[in-house]
């Protein structure tokens, strides 16, 4: 298990790339950091994801 | 005398005044370039009584106002300005006024500022008081109540030397609760050994900020390097002193020009130093011995009094110290506007106090005046003077801890 | 007797800015930024970062119109490490090393923490960002932000979101005549007379969220901010006028004593 977002997650071994179709997220509009390091887009299909990770999805909203 | 006859006649045997000498410490700042533009673009013929009553009215004073408010324009509203500027320094000072008195250890020197009594071509008694000497004297001006001195020297490195001028404040912090020092610039290093010999307070004036004019008037010494002594308010406070006092010797050049120097040298060194204590002093050129006749602006009362309200309006934070060259009428009146410390039991004379505060002096050698003395008060009388006015005499300001 | 500036411009991280409104994007809908940054005149629009969602493929990016500086702010921070984690992210998003600093401890009152904030300035300073840290209006705060390396200093007026106006008015006031930096006034603005009363003060800029979010006609309200903080500047260019002050001046006369 590893958290995403939050979120207790089974996605270990899938590959970032994988696991961002599988989750609807649109590539282009976000970015990744695993344990507080940012990956970068080139990475997503090289980086698997592993037991224990803590994966943070972010991306822009509004704000003040 | 041939070599003063060739510095007051051939320019070129000066050496560079803006030149700093091998020893001179340089620091990195960006304050006299901004004192000197503002200075060198200052027309105060431009300034109209609109800008003045503008200016007046704001609650905080802009470089412009103060500008608007050291122009012939402002002469008419004098009373204003003193008005508002009573305000301002009761707002920061309530009614207190601080006495403290200056007590001059050496007035040997080695500069020759034409201007100056203790110029080192002029035929004067010259006297350095050895540590017992000095020990003598404050012992008698601290039994006089006097809480806080001013030491002074004249400019000579080759007679006070760092280590003598250090164990003065040694000595003076002992018997008083403010120790100022009015001596020759110094590197920072040197003004950190000040300070922890019990100094903290370094005063020294720029004389004027026009350094052409400056040449012509200070012929020969280290006095002479003008960009050295422009930043030695600053190397104080990089030193760790607790504040600085800054003044032009009104006269010398264009005085409104000097006074906004002046304000401006203060204001931006606050800027960059928040924590510092900052003070003005605004003496005017007076007669000395053995003096010359040269070529110098008068400036009236009543012009020194809006040079002070102006200072006053534009720094209200500033202690303003008024001179014991001005009368002490024009003392009595200063002090209910503008100022906020007068010395008292003044003497710039060396050696005089066990005689001035009454002690037989007998034989005892004394050394000349720096410059004639208008207001000779001491301390007692000043301060029944100062609350005779309604204002509460104060004689130390904080505890140093 | 002022000298005007011919081309007024507002500089941040050697970047030229005409406009001295900072739109906020927040709390409305992402169609209507477009209208609102072009009534606003808004050359710098700030957003935030949070973690996406999925199945929506709405990005807010595309309704910023092109040429418009983006100012991503660290809100949801709680201290400084978040803060420049955020800020990081927020830079690998858009590209942009333009950072607003928020660092809260208080979810009540939503005031910045001042002294986290100083630290997360002078990391991200050094990192190359152009840091722009909202604080809450104190001078020695200010001015240890100056030497952390800050692009602007950006004080609340009130707490976010309140549209108080300039309850800080005299502290700010104080950061305007002290720092030698701009001070962008920021929060708890609500009322176009209120920007107004910002610019004549000396404010840089002004940046407004709530107040246009919260408006009847979001677009109309943008354009009546630019207008007020247009003529605030131009009135703070031009020189205030005189105020009459109350009270006659003493009877008793502080200057008979000079003589010449």
């Amino acid at each position: 298990m590893l958290k995403i977002n939050g979120q207790e997650t089974d996605a270990a071994g899938k590959s970032i790339s994988e696991y961002l179709s599988s989750a609807n997220y649109e590539p282009r509009q976000i970015v990744v950091e695993i344990n507080e390091e940012i990956i970068a887009k080139e990475r997503y299909g090289e980086t698997i994801l592993k037991d224990g990770d803590v994966v943070e999805i972010i991306s822009f909203m509004g704000g003040g | 005398m041939d070599r003063k006859y060739q510095l007051e006649n051939d320019p070129s045997s000066r050496i560079n005044h803006m030149e700093y000498l091998p020893d001179m410490e340089v620091i990195e700042s960006d304050i006299c370039d901004k004192v000197l533009e503002e200075m060198n673009s200052y027309d105060a013929s431009r300034y109209t009584a609109r800008d003045v009553r503008n200016a007046l009215s704001h609650e905080n004073c802009s470089i412009e106002d103060v500008k608007a408010l050291l122009s012939p324009a402002a002469e008419p509203f004098l009373e204003e300005m003193a008005q508002r500027a009573q305000r301002e320094t009761s707002r920061h000072f309530g009614n207190t006024v601080y006495i403290f008195t200056p007590l001059y250890i050496d007035n040997h020197c080695e500069n020759y500022c034409v201007y100056c009594g203790f110029n080192r071509y002029n035929k004067i008694r010259r006297l350095k008081l050895n540590m017992e000497e000095i020990e003598h004297e404050m012992d008698v001006i601290a039994r006089s109540g006097m809480e806080e001195i001013l030491l002074l020297t004249g400019e000579s490195r080759g007679s006070s030397s760092i280590r003598y001028i250090g164990e003065a404040c040694r000595l003076a912090a002992k018997y008083f609760r403010m120790v100022g020092l009015e001596v020759y610039p110094v590197n920072t290093e040197d003004y950190r050994y000040f300070h922890e010999c019990g100094a903290d307070y370094v005063t020294v004036f720029q004389e004027t900020y026009n350094s052409d004019r400056y040449e012509e008037l200070h012929l020969d010494g280290r006095k002479r390097i003008w960009p050295y002594r422009f930043h030695t308010q600053e190397r104080a406070l990089m030193a760790g002193m607790r504040g600085v006092g800054f003044s032009a010797l009104l006269g010398l050049s264009d005085f409104r020009r000097d006074a906004l120097a002046t304000a401006l040298h203060v204001y931006y060194l606050q800027r960059k130093y928040p924590r510092a204590e900052m003070s003005l002093s605004c003496p005017r050129i007076r007669p000395i011995v053995g003096g010359t006749d040269l070529c110098y602006e008068k400036v009236s009362e009543r012009q020194l009094c809006q040079i002070l309200c102006a200072y006053r309006i534009f720094l209200p934070f500033a202690g303003i110290t008024v001179s014991s060259r001005e009368s002490s009428a024009f003392r009595n009146g200063i002090v209910r506007i503008a100022a906020t410390k007068v010395s008292a039991g003044v003497s710039t004379g060396i050696g005089d106090h066990a005689e001035k505060y009454g002690e037989e002096c007998g034989e005892c050698k004394e050394g000349d005046e720096q410059f004639e003395i208008n207001d000779t008060r001491s301390l007692d009388t000043m301060y029944n003077d100062i609350r005779g006015a309604g204002l509460q005499p104060v004689l130390n300001d904080y505890v140093s801890l | 007797m002022q000298e005007k500036d011919e081309k007024d411009t507002l500089v941040l991280g050697g970047k030229e800015f005409h406009s001295r409104f900072i739109l906020g994007s927040g709390k409305y809908s992402l169609q209507l930024i477009e209208a609102a940054v072009r009534d606003a005149g808004a050359e710098i629009v700030t957003l935030a970062v949070r973690r996406a969602q999925t199945k929506e493929h709405e990005n807010i990016l595309s309704y910023i119109p092109e040429g418009v500086t983006l100012l991503p702010n660290t809100s949801g921070a709680r201290d400084a490490h978040e803060a420049v984690r955020i800020a990081h992210l927020a830079r690998e998003l858009c590209g942009s090393n333009f950072v607003k600093i928020e660092i809260m401890r208080d979810t009540k009152y939503l005031l910045p923490d001042n002294a986290e904030t100083i630290r997360a300035t002078e990391i991200l300073a050094k990192e190359g960002f152009v840091v722009l840290p909202y604080m809450y209006p104190d001078l020695n705060v200010g001015r240890d932000l100056v030497s952390a390396g800050a692009a602007a200093v950006m004080p609340l007026a009130a707490p976010i979101g309140s549209n108080r106006g300039l309850a800080t008015r005299d502290f700010i006031q104080m950061l305007i005549d002290e720092l030698d930096l701009p001070v962008i006034v920021d929060a708890g603005i609500g009322k176009p007379s209120q920007a107004c009363e910002a610019m004549e003060m000396g404010a840089a800029a002004v940046m407004a969220n709530t107040a246009l979010a919260t408006a009847g006609n979001l677009t109309m309200m943008a354009s009546a901010f630019r207008q007020a903080i247009d003529a605030g500047r131009k009135a703070y260019l031009s020189g205030l006028g005189r105020v009459l002050v109350r009270g006659a001046a003493s009877s008793d006369p502080l200057t008979g004593f000079l003589r010449d």
